[in-house]
């Protein structure tokens, strides 16, 4: 944390062999804590372009708390994190951002449309209002997720799995070239299941990048590219063929880091600087 | 105190109308971010804000006391954010905690600043205000006197104070409002997008501490605090948009505060009664209005939720009026089985069936074509119910009837095309289209 950090951990980026300026997102050396307990340590990630991504682990891995850290969203104890070699600040309007549903009050007096135009506000800019043209654009953007009959519904009267394609759609229209999802997939219906994985494909198919937290090993290979691999460390991330394998899974879910989770909980009891 | 005076009421009135809608409107964001309580945590901790800023500056003009306020109420919420996070209490208690503890100190300081010998400052008019001292003496008999230049020279510094406060927080909004909204629903896209949700909460903070405080001197903070929460959460009760949310807590803030000045004055003064205290007035006729909202909502109202009931057990009855009568003609029983039905409703749901078509006038009555088609479909979905129950859900045969029976009145049914029930039955298959029929509900 001291003033001289960044500067070497800049030194340190650029020599990382795997590391490239094009990459939609580089972390280097990331350590994220809550109330002093570290949650991620020593991250080092490089996403390679155009790719569908999973980031899977257990509960408490830290799978939100990379994608929050990365964007700035909770502080970061040390690290340093670019997009496409730029700090976020200046890669903002490129990024995409789906939290979990459950972090937003579905109770709030917004239409489906008006939650979708959202994701034009960074577009708009500041003070001024939403026009025709930006609502049109959210209209298309609910149409693409199969909601165009919704789009006058206030948000409670929809279902779960409607309200995920409605966040969906606002993510589309921030039309971004990188997108974080936290969680799409949980607890939705079938058909949200199959909305959500065209819409995906469809955004790698024009060159975006998304990186999903995800729950369901099964379906990994099936939806995603390349997976990361999370349990307060990356264990390892990489092509799903590749790295995706029982041996990481069994690294990730199994006994061998829970000496670093104690460490952990030693930090945050104050038994250790 | 007879009637409505334009010297004792009219900038009393003025003023009470203006703190109500500024609160009215800031409040519409405190309660759509759940932190109604802010209002009553800020509008009490600016006490010692207050007090500092006027030790300091050893003035009472409205700047230095707005810039007290100001920093007393960006304090509380830090101080709240604070005990939320290393006391890890929940966020109603913090800011009970913070508040109660800085009006305390506020309390100690007015006292020291009293011994002092220069008070100018009492705690008691912080919580009822004073609206009498802004009495217009020398005031026109007549309305048509008010449109001279003396009238602007007559208005009293804490109304023109108000109304600029009012200019403020609409301007605020107006300019933010998208920004406000997408904050309060989502902070962590808000902040992703460049649109800093701590920023625009604090800001919002700064605007209700200052209310607060340019309301304080003529209506006191439970005036301020009644109208921070109330014509917002009446709103909220009524509007699903925030946009017509914000103009019903506006109407609702006025009709409060005028309502409740007039009850407070010119009522009791019809009945020979002295004036009773304006401010408690306006907060009764506010908690009113929420009282109202809750009984009258659209959405969530007893009423329209009792009428929903009502419907929905109409038209149940009506289901098991119908499917008791196929029932009985499928077994060639000459009545139908005992539906469980009192007398008063099952008279309720013939009369809803004959007016919709669904049973033949005079007695006994009989189905109509249209009302053997509907019962027809009552007993399918049953039967439906029942063999996907035992087949799928895996229940003992004897265990399914009474969940069918509720089941049977949903517009869902198990797909599939079984021939019999799991007691034997036959379940009468589907008919595709409707024959014409007169449904009323």
């Amino acid at each position: 944390m001291n003033a001289a950090a960044p500067l070497a951990h800049t030194a340190t980026l650029a020599d990382r062999p795997e590391h490239s300026p094009e990459s939609p997102l580089s972390i280097h050396a990331m350590t994220v804590a809550y109330h002093r307990k570290p949650v991620l340590w020593d991250v080092d990630y490089d996403a390679p372009a155009n790719r569908l991504i999973a980031i899977v682990g257990p509960n408490g891995a830290g799978k939100s708390t990379l994608i929050k850290g990365a964007m700035g969203l909770v502080p970061r104890a040390s690290g340093l994190v670019e997009f496409w070699g730029q700090p976020y600040r200046a890669a903002r309007s490129r990024v995409g951002y789906v939290p979990q549903r459950e972090t937003v009050d579905w109770d709030f007096p917004v239409s489906a449309l008006d939650v979708v135009c959202m994701g034009r506000y960074r577009s708009i800019g500041w003070c001024r209002p939403v026009s025709g043209a930006h609502k049109r654009a959210a209209m298309a953007c609910l149409d693409r997720v199969g909601l165009a009959g919704y789009a006058g519904r206030q948000i409670s009267q929809l279902s779960g799995g409607q309200q995920q394609r409605v966040f969906l759609a606002r993510a589309l229209a921030q039309e971004a070239d990188l997108y974080f999802m936290d969680e799409p997939f949980a607890g939705v219906d079938a058909a949200t299941e199959r909305a959500i994985v065209e819409v995906l494909r469809e955004l790698r198919g024009r060159g975006k990048t998304v990186i999903c937290v995800h729950h369901d090993l099964q379906t990994v290979a099936d939806y995603f590219d390349e997976v990361i691999l999370l349990n307060m460390r990356v264990v390892a991330a990489g092509p799903v063929r590749t790295v995706f394998t029982r041996d990481n899974l069994h690294k990730t879910y199994g006994g061998r880091l829970t000496l670093l989770s104690e460490a952990a909980e030693a930090i945050a009891r104050g038994e250790v600087g | 105190m007879n009637g409505f005076g334009i010297g004792a009421d009219l900038f009393p009135l003025l003023a009470a109308v203006l703190a109500a809608l500024t609160c009215g409107l800031l409040g519409n964001f405190l309660v759509l971010r759940r932190l109604s309580l802010m209002g009553d945590a800020i509008s009490h901790s600016v006490l010692p804000g207050l007090v500092i800023a006027f030790l300091i500056a050893a003035s009472r003009s409205p700047l230095v006391m707005f810039l007290g306020a100001a920093v007393a109420g960006v304090a509380t919420v830090v101080l709240v954010e604070l005990v939320k996070r290393l006391g890890r209490v929940e966020p109603g208690a913090a800011m009970g905690v913070v508040f109660s503890v800085l009006f305390a100190l506020g309390v100690l300081l007015i006292r020291q600043v009293e011994s002092l010998g220069n008070i100018d400052l009492d705690a008691d008019c912080v919580l009822h205000g004073q609206l009498e001292t802004l009495a217009w003496f020398g005031a026109p008999d007549s309305w048509s006197d008010l449109l001279s230049p003396a009238t602007l020279g007559a208005v009293p510094r804490q109304v023109w104070t108000l109304l600029g406060m009012f200019a403020l927080a609409s301007v605020f909004v107006a300019a933010l409002f998208k920004e406000l909204r997408l904050a309060a629903f989502d902070p962590a896209l808000a902040t992703s997008q460049g649109f800093s949700a701590p920023a625009l909460h604090y800001a919002l903070m700064v605007l209700v501490a200052g209310a607060t405080v340019a309301s304080f001197e003529a209506v006191g903070s439970i005036l301020v605090i009644a109208m921070l929460i109330c014509p917002a959460a009446a709103a909220r009760l009524l509007t699903d948009r925030l946009l017509p949310q914000i103009a019903v807590s506006l109407l609702a803030a006025l009709v409060a505060a005028a309502g409740g000045y007039l009850g407070a004055t010119a009522v009791p003064g019809a009945f020979g009664l002295g004036a009773v205290n304006a401010a408690g007035s306006m907060s009764v006729a506010a908690g009113v209005l929420v009282a109202g909202a809750v009984v009258a909502s659209p959405r969530h109202g007893l009423v329209s939720s009792w009428l929903r009931r009502r419907a929905l057990a109409l038209s149940v009855a009506r289901d098991d009026l119908l499917a008791g009568l196929y029932r009985a003609a499928e077994s060639g029983a000459p009545t139908p089985a005992h539906t469980g039905l009192s007398a008063v409703r099952m008279a309720r749901a013939s009369g809803s069936a004959r007016r919709a078509g669904l049973l033949s006038t005079g007695e006994p009555a009989r189905l109509t074509p249209a009302g053997e088609h509907a019962a027809r479909e009552v007993v399918r979905r049953h039967r439906l119910w029942e063999h996907y129950l035992v087949e799928e859900a895996g229940l003992a045969p004897d265990h399914v009837h009474p969940t069918a029976e509720k089941l049977e009145h949903t517009p869902l049914a198990p797909a599939g095309d079984p021939a019999t029930d799991p007691h034997g039955r036959p379940i009468p298959p589907a008919l595709a289209p409707d024959p014409p029929s007169r449904d009323i509900s």
